[in-house]
């Protein structure tokens, strides 16, 4: 017996003190006697620093200091989970290496002083050559690093490339082959990144409150940066963070540099971000340049599948850096069954801003190379997308479902979920409705794509596989602990290694608890992001939080369920057995007249002269989960089109989904992480570009050139579901964080391109913005 | 500069740097800290609050510029400890996900709401693009000005458009 709210729309408990604008963010939290930072950032993509004169921000009333390489050298590099290329010097070292790096560090006794500080340091630069694009950077003898030996840092390679080949040498097989840009991309969180550093002198322990995803990185990093006895010393919080998608996985220099002042002066430190610094200085996204390749035979089998290409890592390797590409190797397959595949990606260095992880992390560019070309494919053999799609599906008896990338996907039924789609969305009608708009001369478009994502990152052993991830000095494992404690008075603590930035842990955890325990949801509390009280964590991110520190939670409370059983049945002299939970309490199966309250069971487990002889006092439980396996979510997404034939304008009409996560555990949650994802893929098909000039200076550094979607431009979502439990962890949930970005890419640029197909387009190059799609156009009739 | 205005019903004054924004007199000096800032330049919306009654934007606003106004902030929404409903449309309807704009977003939609009893799905949309979101793709958010429109209005609210169970 359970409260049954697994599986319910519960509301969150984390709305009341946000709705009322009582939560803390970190630029909220404010210290007595607190200085501010400010930074002092290269004009140019590459240059050599000649001169820094700090003498007139020194002489400013209020500056306490003045910052440079100098004075953090010794601190060492920006340690990197991922240590491959080149990693970042605190602050820059004798020579720039993209745009936006922090030179100079000047901290004073406000934000304002310290900005008008730092506009007061003269830095002279030699300006260099700059290495902008990667295809150019992997061929190009000339280095973005002199120390190092190449431009390419890492290549990922796998299947085999012979095979490929031999079988789109055939003379009977169909080859479709696209260069495709999945251009880079800013996270744009609406919280701009912010710290405030507490170093203890006396205790030399110290605190750091920052706009984190991964608290225990961040703290491993900070023992290692400052000679700390260990992670015991570096108490990393992350409060309300306003905003995730991957650029608070990460560790940055701001936050080393923040605790150096600290240190120094004696103060507690703030920096917050400006909106213009994030778009430099914060990591970016995607940034790959690759050939996807399907050799088909005519009937539309497919035999072989390739994709070759660069990824740009930027100017340096922060922490996951090469890592990210490895994450879409998982997916580079698709849904379909391939009787050959290749597979190679060169990591480049460029001199621009760090390329890490952005929501999806590998798999939104994978799997838009595969699923334009599958469109484009279809387009060759005269087919039918959908049709193609289900004849080279893995079948339901196919699962488990090894993958000639070296995966085994947990379960699926894929054609079944296309099928509820195609149904429900009427993709008959649409097309009917196509074909009278284009008879008027109208260009509408319907366009489709189905993904499968690699999710609930990971079973640990992962962290062996490939690359080593054990640059924070941490043990190398993607695992999750949690604890479940009752308190003396029967409410409930829950403590999560998750760092969530809005995705509702504090309610879902709760849920999860209450379902297990019978505590009504009131009478818990779940504490998260805060080094102190956990373990260890790895974090928010990857898809993972309720595949894998959800079911570590459960494990906690399945281990208090047992113990209070035994405490319930020496109250109510009955057997352990037959003890079940409900109600905020617990009773003899059968007789729930036969109950005592959890007050009643909290109250004696913290009484050792009242439990029964032998048994421990306290109900306090902490659990590690392992995954045997990633988690295989799917779905299948349509979005509607109409292309202005004169300006280009791209109007999303409309959009349906269905996806399969396996269970869930709050419906309105999940559908809320599928409207947010979906939004963001639409942002990178139609309109969000990292753009640099040939110098490497960002043209797109304020929210007014980079534009993300605003709630003009976007239609309401059509969701649906279907549920295919994963058995790779014990709530068969699968994980939904980045489904949406992963498939809506591709979704609207396939509605683009069907739109435009009678003027024979094939593929237009992301975002596809007015411009850009008037130019395709004209190209065209021409 | 000495500045006084009514803030969310309490008359307070300071002495302000003649370039203090109206967003940091409310951060700083009244410690409102409800009012985010998210971009500096008048884009993302997060520092939306009312001045005299309408809509605006306290990072394009010098402080000393509102001397003797009428200011109300998110933390002056609810009214003796009850959600106003557009609160309660945020939270019925998941309108928020990581909170950051919402305070920005509720402010503008109470607004629309004001100007507009019964705006539909594109009134909507188009009242509050000038505050991004980054988290929800807007949808919920729809809902959630959907369901408080209703309930000013005195009528039943639209239920939830999610697919139950699990």
């Amino acid at each position: 017996m359970t409260q049954g709210v697994f599986g319910t729309s519960v509301k969150r408990t984390e709305d009341p003190a946000l709705l009322r604008g009582k939560g803390l963010f970190v630029d909220d939290i404010k210290r007595h006697d607190e200085a501010a930072a400010a930074f002092v950032r290269s004009p140019f993509a590459h240059a050599r620093i000649t001169s820094i004169d700090k003498s007139a921000a020194e002489a400013m009333p209020g500056v306490q200091a003045v910052y440079t390489t100098d004075d953090v050298r010794s601190l060492g590099p920006l340690l990197a989970q991922v240590a491959i290329g080149k990693l970042r010097p605190l602050l820059a070292d004798e020579v720039v290496k993209h745009v936006g790096e922090a030179v100079v560090m000047v901290v004073a006794d406000n934000a304002a002083i310290a900005r008008d500080g730092a506009d007061a340091v003269l830095v002279d630069y030699d300006p260099l050559t700059a290495i902008i694009d990667p295809e150019y950077a992997a061929t190009n003898e000339t280095l973005v690093h002199d120390e190092l030996e190449s431009n390419v840092i890492h290549t990922w390679e796998a299947g085999e490339a012979d095979a490929v080949q031999e079988l789109a040498d055939r003379e009977d097989t169909v080859v479709t082959s696209l260069k495709m840009v999945n251009q880079r991309l800013i996270p744009t969180a609406i919280e701009p990144r912010g710290v405030l550093a507490e170093w203890q002198h006396g205790y030399d322990r110290v605190t750091l409150h920052t706009t984190t995803q991964q608290p225990h990185a961040v703290a491993g990093a900070l023992a290692l940066t400052f000679g700390l006895p260990g992670v015991n010393s570096a108490r990393v919080i992350a409060p309300e963070v306003g905003g995730g998608f991957g650029r608070g996985l990460n560790v940055y220099a701001e936050e080393m540099l923040a605790v150096f002042a600290s240190r120094e002066l004696g103060r507690p430190v703030r920096w917050i971000e400006t909106r213009s610094e994030a778009s430099k200085s914060t990591i970016h996204g995607r940034g790959w340049t690759a050939t996807a390749t399907i050799v088909s035979e005519p009937d539309g089998h497919f035999l072989a599948y390739s994709l070759v290409g660069v990824a740009d890592m930027g100017a340096y390797s922060q922490n996951f850096s090469v890592a990210i590409p490895v994450l879409g190797q998982f997916t580079m397959p698709g849904q379909y069954k391939w009787e050959a595949i290749y597979w190679k990606m060169d990591c480049v260095h460029t001199h621009t801003p760090t390329v890490d992880a952005y929501r999806g992390a590998g798999r939104p560019e994978t799997t838009f190379y595969v699923e334009r070309t599958v469109d484009a494919a279809a387009r060759d053999l005269g087919m039918d997308p959908i049709e193609l799609r289900k004849k080279n599906f893995f079948q339901p008896e196919d699962f488990p479902a090894d993958t000639l990338i070296g995966m085994t996907m947990d379960s699926g039924d894929y054609g079944s979920n296309l099928d509820i789609l195609v149904e429900k969305a009427d993709i008959k009608g649409l097309r009917a409705m196509q074909e009278a708009a284009r008879a008027e001369g109208r260009y509408i478009g319907v366009g489709i794509a189905t993904f499968v994502e690699a999710c609930g990152l990971a079973p640990s052993g992962f962290a062996d596989a490939g690359v080593s991830w054990a640059g924070y000095g941490l043990p190398s494992a993607f695992n999750e602990s949690a604890v479940v404690r009752i308190n003396p008075d029967a409410s409930a603590t829950v403590v999560t290694g998750t760092g969530p930035t809005g995705q509702g842990h504090e309610t879902v955890w709760s849920q999860i608890v209450s379902d297990r325990l019978a505590i009504p949801m009131e009478r818990i509390v779940v504490i998260h992001g805060d080094t102190k009280d956990t373990p260890m964590g790895i974090g928010t991110g990857g898809s993972r939080s309720v595949a894998v520190g959800g079911v570590a939670v459960a494990i906690a409370a399945d281990r208090i369920k047992e113990k209070a059983a035994k405490v319930a049945a020496h109250l109510l002299e009955a057997s352990a057995e037959d003890i079940v939970f409900a109600d905020n309490g617990a009773h003899v199966a059968g007789s729930p007249d036969k109950s005592v309250s959890w007050t009643d069971i909290a109250a004696t487990a913290y009484q050792p002269h009242k439990m029964p002889e032998g048994m421990e006092a306290g109900l306090d439980m902490t659990a590690f989960f392992d995954p045997s396996n990633l988690t295989w979510p799917y779905g299948s997404h349509v979005a509607v089109v109409e292309v202005d034939p004169d300006t280009g304008d791209v109007d999303l009409m409309s959009y349906s989904a269905v996806d399969d996560c396996g269970n869930i555990v709050n419906p309105m949650i999940v559908a809320g992480q599928l409207h947010g994802g979906i939004a963001q893929g639409i942002g990178q098909a139609l309109f969000e570009e990292a753009v640099f000039d040939e110098d490497g200076n960002l043209l797109t550094a304020s929210l007014l050139d980079y534009l993300i979607p605003t709630a003009a431009d976007l239609p309401s979502f059509d969701l649906a579901k279907t549920t295919t439990p994963t058995d790779a962890n014990p709530l068969g949930v699968k994980g939904i964080g980045e489904a949406g970005t992963i498939v809506s890419t591709p979704t609207i640029v396939n509605a683009v391109v069907d739109a435009l197909s009678p003027l024979g387009i094939n593929d237009i190059q992301m975002p596809l913005r007015p411009k850009r799609v008037w130019a395709a156009m004209q190209e065209a009739r021409s | 500069m000495e500045v006084s205005m009514t803030v969310n019903g309490r008359e307070v004054s300071g002495d302000v740097e003649p370039r203090t924004l109206l967003v940091h007199f409310l951060r700083e000096d009244q410690r409102l800290t409800g009012t985010h800032v998210g971009c500096e330049t008048g884009y993302c919306g997060a520092c939306t609050i009312h001045l005299d009654g309408k809509a605006v934007k306290s990072c394009t606003i010098l402080a000393v510029q509102v001397d003797g106004a009428n200011i109300m902030t998110i933390e002056g929404l609810a009214s003796n400890g009850n959600l106003h409903p557009v609160q309660e449309g945020f939270w019925e309807r998941h309108g928020l996900q990581c909170g950051f704009c919402t305070p920005g977003m509720i402010m503008a939609a109470v607004s629309l709401l004001e100007d507009n009893a019964n705006p539909t799905e594109d009134e909507i949309r188009h009242g509050i693009e000038g505050n991004l979101c980054r988290c929800t793709g807007y949808h919920n958010i729809v809902r959630a000005v959907e369901y408080a429109g209703a309930k000013m209005r005195g009528e039943e609210p639209p239920p939830p458009d999610w697919e139950e169970g699990s």
